[in-house]
């Protein structure tokens, strides 16, 4: 069940992620996986390299890959905003194939440890019937903020009604005087940001692997089309139920962990077919 | 779906000569033909076997993204299923290769009516998302039934005599049989996409309420054409497993899905022969750069967003557009 919590915690996150990227460029960031990847390699990259360790690259890392996200939308992302919705998806996935393998090249398929940071191990909590390890409830709750966060930035603040403003009619936010090809690429910047965060908070946990993005991101985009990409809460809170699902299904039948969330998937399709929270 | 126009090249007013093909279109067929019965003379017969493998692969997939505009993600289901079916039944039943590659295409063609009753739910980049999380339960299943072995996958099915006669151990017997399930295929699709069915496909693309205004069955058309993709995927599929003697989980991997795409991206969506030409350059360019490794993979990426941001109409595309013709 923890596992399944935390879990949840990243599914929370990377849905969140697509769902902001989609609400404003209307693109679904088919290469969001492999950047996820990529903030656990900066984060490893750091630690190594530089001795920079977890709670600097916890900030560092979403900074570094959300300024790589947005040289992509800068340079790439932004000549497919007149085509179909088919050719973004297309282009982003092209893009997650790169980026996954120039680090495989570069690293190889094997895992690199990241050890916790120490402070965790203090943090251990025993139930009697059970163990949380400090670290695990560190990642639900440091997602349950950010993701807070994000919710509040998009529904309370004048920065947040001018995006979801955007999202309805462009034209008319741009004709106030709002620069909104610059909001556009800080969305993605954005997005991707939150791709990262959560790719750092993974790295102690999974160890840090060019494919521990896609094999992840699968299961977002089911999450995705169960919860509906309209709303952002409504991301949030059905990523965290269905990692909690598919907690509960490694307990009771474990050969049905992998293929819960697509089942649930394929019930939602039957009944109702826009996703739970999702507008027809 | 109104952006789905942006994947045919304009249409020239040209006269159907012969059997629903242009002229062109019959200069580009004759062509093919002679490239596919002279290269095995030149070429590698396993090689060639395997590009028709895959081209036959991607026609099937561009039946779905060229005539209806439906991006599905999760072919290598249907391929990757057809190749465990064929090789189970030929290696554990003893079946004769025909029969065990047309199971092989109805098992997928089953498969397909399940994921595509599902999938069509859906439109656009949702049907892309639910065709590869589908796709992705496939592979778990194949991962964890008995039948494929797992991690192993089938391995040294037989090749076995056509029609009890033909030995296929020879390389070249294999290869006409090869060729021929190719040739078929092909025609089958060209048969479809001309068929008063396959104009309907068409108008579905173009302007779906106004399809089911005129009192089509979107929904049926969608479903049908799915399923008629999904089996010819599953007989590309189970002739790939009857060539190589093997069905593993990556032909069930979603990188697979990915590459189809590819290919017939780099081709020319909604073209004829673009599948055809793409599934022959990445084929080609995979058996020529395997030395590199994972750079194949990063090159694979490049041609994506070299294809998507320059060079949308794909190759063939693209020689249509400068002869003005289509191809």
């Amino acid at each position: 069940m923890v596992l399944g919590l935390v879990n949840g915690a990243f599914y929370a996150l990377l849905s969140l992620g697509l769902a902001v990227i989609f609400g404003m460029l209307n693109v679904v960031n088919f290469s969001h996986g492999a950047l996820f990847m990529m903030g656990a390699f900066v984060a490893w990259m750091l630690l190594n390299w530089l001795g920079i360790g977890y709670w600097w690259a916890l900030l560092l890392s979403p900074l570094i890959v959300g300024t790589f996200g947005v040289l992509l939308e800068r340079l790439m992302i932004s000549r497919l905003y007149k085509l179909g919705h088919l050719y973004g998806m297309l282009l982003t996935f092209g893009l997650g194939l790169i980026i996954e393998g120039v680090f495989r090249n570069e690293f190889g398929s094997s895992g690199l440890p990241y050890s916790p940071p120490p402070e965790f191990r203090a943090l251990t909590v025993d139930f009697g019937f059970m163990i949380l390890p400090g670290y695990r409830a560190w990642v639900v709750l440091a997602s349950l903020i950010v993701c807070l966060a994000t919710w509040v930035v998009i529904e309370k603040t004048r920065l947040g009604s001018y995006l979801r403003a955007a999202t309805e009619r462009a034209e008319l936010v741009q004709a106030f005087g709002i620069n909104v090809p610059r909001m556009i690429t800080l969305t993605y910047g954005g997005g991707v940001a939150l791709a990262a965060f959560a790719g750092v908070l993974a790295a102690p946990i999974y160890s840090v692997n060019p494919n521990m993005g896609s094999n992840f991101i699968i299961t977002v985009f089911a999450v995705v089309v169960i919860g509906g990409m309209g709303s952002i809460l409504g991301s949030v809170v059905t990523g965290f139920a269905l990692g909690m699902i598919e907690g509960f299904a490694r307990v009771v039948y474990p050969e049905a962990s992998a293929t819960v969330v697509f089942v649930i998937m394929a019930v939602v399709l039957l009944t109702r077919p826009a996703g739970l929270f999702g507008r027809a | 779906m109104a952006d789905g126009s942006g994947f045919s090249p304009a249409p020239a007013a040209a006269k159907d000569v012969l059997f629903g093909f242009t002229l062109a279109q019959l200069l580009a067929f004759g062509l093919m033909v002679a490239f596919v019965v002279i290269s095995p003379f030149i070429l590698y017969p396993v090689f060639l076997m395997n590009v028709l493998c895959f081209a036959l692969f991607a026609c099937a997939f561009n039946l779905l993204i060229g005539y209806l505009g439906l991006l599905s993600f999760g072919h290598a289901a249907f391929f990757g299923m057809g190749g465990y079916i064929c090789g189970h039944l030929a290696k554990v039943l003893g079946l004769p290769p025909e029969l065990a590659i047309i199971a092989g295409g109805l098992v997928a063609a089953a498969l397909g009516a399940g994921m595509g009753w599902l999938a069509i739910r859906r439109t656009g980049i949702y049907f892309a998302m639910v065709t590869l999380a589908l796709a992705q339960m496939v592979y778990f299943f194949c991962l964890q039934a008995p039948f494929t072995h797992g991690e192993d996958g089938i391995q040294s099915i037989p090749r076995g005599k056509l029609l009890g006669f033909f030995d296929l151990s020879n390389d070249f017997t294999l290869y006409w049989l090869v060729a021929g399930i190719f040739l078929a295929g092909f025609l089958m699709i060209h048969r479809i996409v001309h068929s008063p069915f396959g104009q309907v496909m068409k108008a579905i693309r173009e302007n779906e309420p106004r399809a089911i205004s005129l009192g089509y069955r979107a929904d049926d058309y969608k479903l049908i054409a799915f399923i008629l993709s999904a089996g010819l995927a599953g007989v590309a599929g189970a002739t790939k497993s009857i060539v190589f003697g093997i069905a593993t989980l990556n032909d069930v991997h979603w990188n697979m899905s990915g590459e189809v795409v590819l290919m017939t991206l780099l081709g020319g969506l909604g073209t004829v022969f673009g599948p055809v030409v793409g599934a022959a350059v990445i084929i080609t360019m995979q058996n020529y750069l395997a030395e590199f490794g994972a750079w194949v993979t990063v090159m694979q990426g490049g041609i994506f967003v070299i294809c998507v941001l320059a060079f949308r109409r794909g190759i063939i595309g693209e020689i249509a557009n400068f002869l003005r013709v289509r191809l």
